[in-house]
């Protein structure tokens, strides 16, 4: 059966989930990247949408403005998280978000986040950015409107978005660092095997 | 033709052809996925070779671009010193890309640098990025688009080796850096690798490399070899669909290179995500063209 969490989460709705779930998320997921980061904690300007219990996506997308003036979600994939790991911890501290979704993995300083906070990092498959756009119901708001296209901080109404796959838990775990010490440990006697093939210096 | 109505002609095509790449993937990405999504035995990671076959239908059915990251816009010219609108094409792709960003819809993608503004028209200083090759002779001009999105141009990276740290060195560069920063890249990924003098070069030849068909093999057989055996290697890791592991990590492994001078090894990394959008069409002198990138295609 589909784990669904509904915003806004609870710190018990968390809680049970280990890295590697899968999840999906009905209610309200905001799109929150660099600029957004940045300005809340280096700027120290307030986020003009309130984040206690709710969720954003890494994401910028491609939006069209319809006639009726309202917008129409076209694609939205989710963006690299890493480039969001300087500002994280301090974002979940100020805000009380819980679910952070993205692409790839986040480092230490976004896990310790997780832990105090009891929130969690979920990944949504990269470059599926048409399927996320059939689960957003609508744009209901569109904030900071400044910052373009790929920055503006779009508030999606969304259905059983997903899936969710999480990979740093509550317990501060890490699924992709977890896995990329994995992939360093196998890649040492793979490159030894190579090395003595590729001595065409001679 | 008139030459005002052949300039608007090719604008036409291009900027078609551009949003086109942006909503399906070529021929041989298309196949190559379909392979992996076979051989993949892990349950997390068929998942999501499946969202990603979901995803393309989706994008073909509603004719949107699959990925919301269209990139900036790079256009790889092969031109002939005869092609008749050899002088117009750089005016020409420039009016094609704002096109494409009409038509697809693309995303706005271009950042004036210092600025720090987005122009919103997916053009810039120098974007559409163009890169130059002139066939003498010849009256056709074959142009490769690129849409290179931030995820996948995110690990690119070059250095210059010393010739003691040899081809090994290079094995090694190729794979720190696909096991470090190719893991939040959008994996399996077309790894492209420039064997050259210096970082500009490599660089350079690193990204003509992912320019290459996924199967396709470095006319020199140790080249072939060296891309085999990095191919066969990566995927060995198992770093899986978007970094998930998996039975395999990778589309495949292009060398592109060059003489090198006698001190250096110049040796770059591109990398091209699975959503790898690029798309050939070769125009003759009479602008009749045709797409070798994708089967099918109608513009």
């Amino acid at each position: 059966m589909k784990k669904i969490l509904q915003t806004p989460i609870r710190d018990e709705d968390l809680e049970s989930l280990n890295v590697g779930d899968v999840v999906y998320l009905t209610g309200h997921l905001v799109t929150c990247r660099d600029v957004a980061h940045r300005r809340l904690i280096e700027q120290k300007r307030e986020l003009p949408v309130d984040l206690k219990g709710g969720a954003i996506f890494h994401a910028g997308p491609i939006v069209r403005k319809k006639d009726d003036g309202k917008f129409e979600m076209v694609s939205i994939g989710p963006t690299t998280s890493m480039r969001m790991e300087k500002f994280e911890r301090e974002f979940i501290k100020q805000t009380g978000v819980k679910l952070i979704v993205g692409k790839g993995g986040m480092g230490p300083e976004t896990a310790a986040g997780c832990q105090e906070g009891k929130a969690v990092h979920a990944i949504f498959p990269g470059g599926c950015a048409v399927l996320a756009a059939t689960k957003v119901e609508e744009i209901e708001r569109a904030e900071w409107q400044d910052l373009g296209m790929p920055e503006t901080l779009w508030v999606n109404r969304v259905r059983e978005f997903g899936p969710l796959i999480i990979s740093i838990d509550t317990k501060g775990k890490n699924l992709i660092e977890q896995n990329k010490a994995r992939f360093n440990e196998k890649k040492a006697p793979v490159m030894e095997r190579i090395f003595s093939q590729v001595r065409f210096i001679k | 033709m008139d030459k005002e109505v052949a300039v608007q002609s090719l604008t036409d095509t291009m900027a078609k052809f551009t949003s086109y790449i942006g909503k399906r993937l070529p021929t041989d990405v298309k196949q190559k996925l379909a392979d992996l999504r076979t051989l993949e035995t892990n349950p997390l990671a068929k998942s999501i070779y499946d969202s990603m076959a979901e995803n393309q239908e989706a994008a073909d059915k509603l004719d949107r671009p699959s990925c919301q990251d269209t990139g900036v816009i790079q256009y790889f010219i092969s031109a002939g010193a005869k092609f008749p609108l050899l002088g117009e094409l750089e005016e020409i792709l420039q009016n094609a890309t704002l096109g494409a960003t009409k038509i697809g819809p693309l995303r706005h993608n271009a950042v004036e640098t210092f600025d720090e503004k987005n122009t919103g028209t997916n053009t810039g200083s120098k974007i559409p990025w163009l890169d130059w090759e002139i066939v003498p002779d010849s009256d056709c001009a074959t142009i490769d688009v690129y849409m290179a999105g931030g995820g996948c141009t995110l690990p690119g990276k070059a250095t210059v080796l010393m010739p003691g740290q040899g081809y090994e060195g290079v094995t090694e560069f190729v794979f720190d850096v696909i096991t470090s920063r190719g893991v939040n890249a959008c994996p399996p990924l077309l790894v492209g690798v420039g064997v050259s003098t210096s970082v500009e070069t490599a660089a350079r030849l690193s990204k003509r490399a992912i320019l290459r068909p996924v199967n396709s093999k470095n006319p020199n057989a140790n080249a072939a070899l060296m891309e085999e055996l990095l191919e066969e290697g990566l995927n060995e890791v198992g770093i899986g669909p978007q970094g998930l592991t998996g039975n395999n990590s990778v589309m495949g492994v292009n060398i592109e290179s060059s003489a090198r001078h006698p001190s250096t090894i110049g040796v770059a990394v591109s990398t091209g995500c699975w959503a790898h959008r690029r798309g050939k069409i070769r125009f003759n002198a009479d602008l009749s063209y045709e797409v070798l990138s994708h089967e099918g295609v109608v513009l």
